[in-house]
């Protein structure tokens, strides 16, 4: 069996700061990590490799430094990594990155059929959620996404069943492989580094691919030329030209403090008032 | 490498300049919203869609369109009818079994085959579970831009595009996204961003059938079964009228006792910050923000948060926002209603008692 992943290096944007007078973006000495969501998929990966043996193959599209994650992965179990890098693909949107994405995955299948796909739900930097189905629909392949559990996986009969988040409950789903899984976050845990596999992925003669390498032939189809949305604007969100109405507080007690809140509040909001009432009946 | 978000350097900001449309493209015309249905009931989002599309045609003049995709029966006129209600002006409606379930092939193919056939300028989905699966996915067949989860549409008049406004980098900043050469213009928006249109139970419209064309036995993927969410233990918090939430300035989750009995006395629901949810204090459901539920009640109390971005753009549109903190520097104050600085934990019984009194006062004056 072989299974690829994707993963996408991310700032940690729990860390990142934004320039006050430029509203930029500052990277300076910000950690870059794996896309959190993409540790569910991988996890999920493994442990399939766990029970039904094969290879996990990670790909990643990125500037050079995002061999930093695919190693990462390599060091949690995974068997290959790719890293498609090549400066015609900067300013990809979610168009023209599942367009790589796909071209390089049907290069990998040269070397030895895919069974499944499997991308994260989202990233936390792009955050579009887009990535996944659009390399599903790409490379024509059945789509699940935000799958909660893998409930079985029959290779011989290249049949798996799974559990999806839908909006008001859960759906059951059979489909064929190979298919294209995105993982619900949250309904794993991905494991600890192994010693033997820290030190294989320390070594590991990782592939970089460039645009050609990738299979990409028409140049119109990645970077800005294939990217069908475009930034216009960047801003900071505006400050609320009201500030919050303090309650004086100066030797009060909470009591009277909650009495003048509610009586202002009801006084001014009738939505509010209304909304109480509701409550009286 | 992601939904760009620095401005290209390539390209002259769009929207500034005039710009020319491709002839092919001009025959695109109108808003479509999808009307996402499962299991006999609309999702509120398609209707809350409705109203942004609504006004999204009429500053580009055109109609505005419900697209519903179901199983044939009666539900489906139903559907049609309650978004002519909410603001379309017509319903494109595929009838057929294979669409009881959702699932992503037939519906990709209806929605695609849909635009191809009509050709809209606009079509917006909700960024539901569903609407994601699929806007991915037609967006890709189609080939055109995808905007997602925005907080703001509009058009931008000179070159009549949508200038799609959607938070980027986990809130710390807005970007607007134009798709200038490529139609349709796709955008998703997460429920409870934009506001629920007024229902006028006068209007009416007409209805566009369309035939799906597919057999089932041509579709891969089969639903075995459906398990629906036990409703009544699910926090439904993006309908709330009042919620009550507590952040880490609550400290430990027994203070959080505080924040269910005035929760309790209002009828309100419970929400929390992430670092909350974090600490396993509360269910990952009653997440506000960001990265959690979008919410809009009428009252919002906001007990030991600090109105980090990423808390602030799941809550801002509530009516009222009552902040409680300790530090009269958070930056809560700056879009808060009204402040009290004070600990949370002696402020909290008392807004309980007096809003207990206050409920009983307007039960004896009837
Ligand atoms: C990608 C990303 C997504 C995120 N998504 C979300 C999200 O969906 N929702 C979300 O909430 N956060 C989200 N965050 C986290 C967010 O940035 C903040 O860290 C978080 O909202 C802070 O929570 P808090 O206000 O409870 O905690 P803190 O920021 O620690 O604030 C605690 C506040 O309590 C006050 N306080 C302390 N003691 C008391 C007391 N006794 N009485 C009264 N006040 C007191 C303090 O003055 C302080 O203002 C996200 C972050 C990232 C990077
Ligand atoms: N540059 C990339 N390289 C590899 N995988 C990616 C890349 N961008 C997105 N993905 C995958 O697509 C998923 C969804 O991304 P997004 O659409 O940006 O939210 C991610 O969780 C990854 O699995």
């Amino acid at each position: 069996m072989h299974i690829v992943v994707c993963i996408k290096q991310v700032p940690d944007s729990a860390q990142i700061r934004v320039h006050p007078v430029t509203n930029t973006i500052m990277r300076q000495g910000v950690p870059a990590i794996i896309n959190p969501y993409d540790l569910f998929s991988l996890e999920e990966a493994l442990r399939l490799k766990d029970k039904h043996g094969g290879r996990v193959t990670v790909l990643s599209m990125g500037p050079p430094q995002a061999e930093a994650a695919l190693r990462k992965a390599l060091s949690f179990g995974a068997d290959e990594a790719i890293l498609v890098t090549d400066r015609a693909f900067a300013g990809s949107d979610t168009l023209a990155t599942s367009f790589a994405l796909a071209s390089a995955i049907n290069q990998i299948q040269k070397d030895m059929p895919i069974d499944l796909v499997f991308a994260g739900k989202q990233t936390i930097d792009g955050d579009t959620a887009q990535v996944g189905p659009g390399i599903a629909k790409r490379l024509n392949m059945q789509l699940l996404t935000y799958v909660s559990q893998i409930d079985s996986l029959k290779l011989d009969k290249r049949e798996i069943v799974v559990q999806r988040r839908a909006e008001g409950g859960v759906q059951v789903l059979k489909t064929q492989l190979p298919c294209l899984i995105t993982m619900l976050e949250g309904v794993n845990e991905i494991r600890f580094a192994t010693m033997p596999n820290m030190f294989r992925a320390a070594r590991y003669a990782l592939k970089q691919w460039d645009r050609v390498a990738a299979g990409i032939e028409d140049i119109e189809k990645i970077g800005l030329k294939g990217s069908p949305t475009i930034v216009s604007k960047v801003f900071a969100p505006t400050a609320k030209a009201q500030k919050a109405e303090m309650i004086d507080t100066e030797g009060r007690r909470p009591t009277d403090l909650a009495v003048t809140l509610v009586t202002k509040m009801v006084t001014r909001f009738p939505i509010v008032r209304d909304e109480l009432n509701k409550r009286a009946i | 490498m992601t939904q760009a978000a620095t401005p290209p350097p390539a390209k002259k900001p769009a929207g500034r300049k005039k710009f020319e449309l491709d002839e092919r493209l001009l025959a695109y015309k109108g808003v479509w919203v999808f009307i996402e249905a499962e299991r006999g009931v609309v999702h509120p989002v398609s209707w809350e869609l409705l109203g942004e599309g609504r006004k999204l045609a009429d500053k580009l003049g055109v109609e505005l369109a419900g697209v519903v995709m179901t199983a044939p029966g009666e539900q489906a006129k139903q559907y049609c009818a309650e978004a002519f209600q909410y603001g379309a002006d017509l319903c494109y409606l595929i009838e057929d079994p294979i669409l009881n379930n959702y699932r992503n092939e037939p519906f990709t193919k209806g929605l695609t085959d849909l635009v191809n056939t009509f050709q809209p300028e606009i079509l917006l989905l909700g960024a539901t579970t569903l609407g994601r699966d699929l806007a991915g996915s037609v967006a890709t067949t189609l080939q055109t831009g995808l905007t997602a989860d925005c907080t703001e549409l509009n058009i931008d008049m000179e070159n009549r595009s949508l200038a799609a406004t959607r938070p980027t980098f986990g809130g710390s900043l807005l970007c607007t996204i134009v798709t200038l050469n490529y139609r349709p213009q796709m955008a998703t928006v997460r429920p409870r961003v934009m506001q629920l249109p007024a229902r006028d139970a006068q209007r009416t419209g007409r209805i566009v059938p369309h035939a799906l064309g597919m057999i089932e036995t041509s579709i891969i993927t089969k639903v075995l079964e459906y398990i629906p969410d036990n409703l009544t233990d699910k926090p439904q918090l993006p309908f709330a009228d009042i919620i009550v939430a507590g952040g880490r300035g609550m400290k430990r989750k027994e203070n959080f006792d505080l924040i269910w009995d005035l929760a309790k006395v209002l009828g309100a629901e419970v929400g929390a910050s992430r670092p909350v949810v974090q600490a396993g204090w509360l269910d990952l459901e009653r997440q506000v923000g960001q990265s959690g539920k979008t919410v809009r009640p009428k009252l919002y109390i906001a007990a030991g948060i600090s109105g980090a971005i990423q808390h602030r753009v799941g809550m801002e549109a509530s009516d009222v926002i009552i902040a409680i903190n300790e530090d009269p520097n958070a930056p809560i104050f700056d879009f808060a209603t009204y402040g009290i600085v004070g600990n949370a934990m002696q402020i909290l019984p008392a807004l309980t008692e007096v809003f207990r009194q206050q409920i009983a006062t307007a039960k004896l004056a009837g």
